[in-house]
């Protein structure tokens, strides 16, 4: 049932990052990788709600395991990086680090006002 | 009428587009992706770790996935560059749902939370810089893997 879940919430979850990575890309000029931050910034929010409900075994491996985990990627985000000029390099590893940190502690911090 | 909203729907048959349509794209986005969070999920639960340990299962499964998305790539350029499908289904796809950013955060602020920020810092730095030097290797080794052939 867990194995269900998972592939359920990745079903939808890698998609919905290849059409936000669009989405975002046409909406500027720049080679910074918004698109990627955007996702992994998103599920890193998302998976600190989970985690700070704390949410139950079904909800965690469908929407945290399986959403959340193949909506965001490290894959991409490291081949986009090593392909950007140093210095925006430093700043893509530095601001997604960060705001993905943050996006999840904020995640958890949502989580404990409403529960 | 490109701006029509209904254009999309014309498409592809009168429009030369050089990209397939959207739907198959998406359907292996998603097969992959399933198979990619199947595998990672098949290896955290093999591999489970004390939330002020090291995760080491979610740390093998992004250096691991970040490799191979240098080889592939690498491969996708030189040797499949008309197929199509090839990138979506194993790259955005397989290795997308293999790795994950938000779990590699999520691990960070568990270890912290349960006393161990040494092991968060650690694991923090050893999963960025193991994935690019990750990806750095794949697309190295491929490269010159596939210059001799």
């Amino acid at each position: 049932m867990t194995v269900l879940l998972v592939a359920l919430g990745a079903a939808v979850g890698a998609p919905l990052r290849y059409l936000t990575d669009r989405a975002v890309q046409s909406r500027h000029d720049s080679v910074f990788p918004w698109g990627t931050l955007t996702v992994n910034v998103g599920g890193s929010l998302v998976l600190g709600f989970l985690v700070g409900l704390p949410a139950g075994q079904a909800v965690s491996a469908l929407l945290g395991t399986g959403f959340c985990g193949a909506l965001t990627t490290y894959s991409t985000f490291s081949y986009e990086t090593l392909r950007l000029p140093r210095l925006l390099a430093v700043a893509n590893v530095a601001v997604s680090v960060l705001a993905g940190l943050g996006a999840a502690y904020l995640g958890i911090l949502l989580a404990a006002a409403i529960s | 009428m490109p701006d029509s909203p209904f254009s999309a729907l014309h498409a592809p048959g009168d429009r030369a587009e050089p990209q397939p349509s959207l739907v198959p794209v998406l359907a292996a986005i998603s097969a992959g992706g399933v198979l990619g969070a199947l595998a990672r999920h098949r290896m955290s639960t093999a591999w489970p770790h004390d939330p002020a340990g090291f995760p080491w299962a979610t740390w093998t499964v992004n250096v691991s996935g970040c490799f191979l998305i240098g080889v592939l790539m690498v491969l996708i350029t030189s040797r499949w560059p008309d197929r199509r499908l090839i990138r979506p289904f194993l790259g955005v796809g397989l290795l997308g749902g293999y790795t994950t950013f938000s779990t590699s955060v999520v691990d960070v602020q568990q270890a912290v939370a349960h006393g161990a920020p040494g092991v968060a810092l650690l694991y923090l730095g050893a999963t960025v810089v193991g994935a690019l030097v990750a990806v750095w290797a794949g697309t190295e080794l491929t490269s010159a893997v596939v210059r001799t052939r």
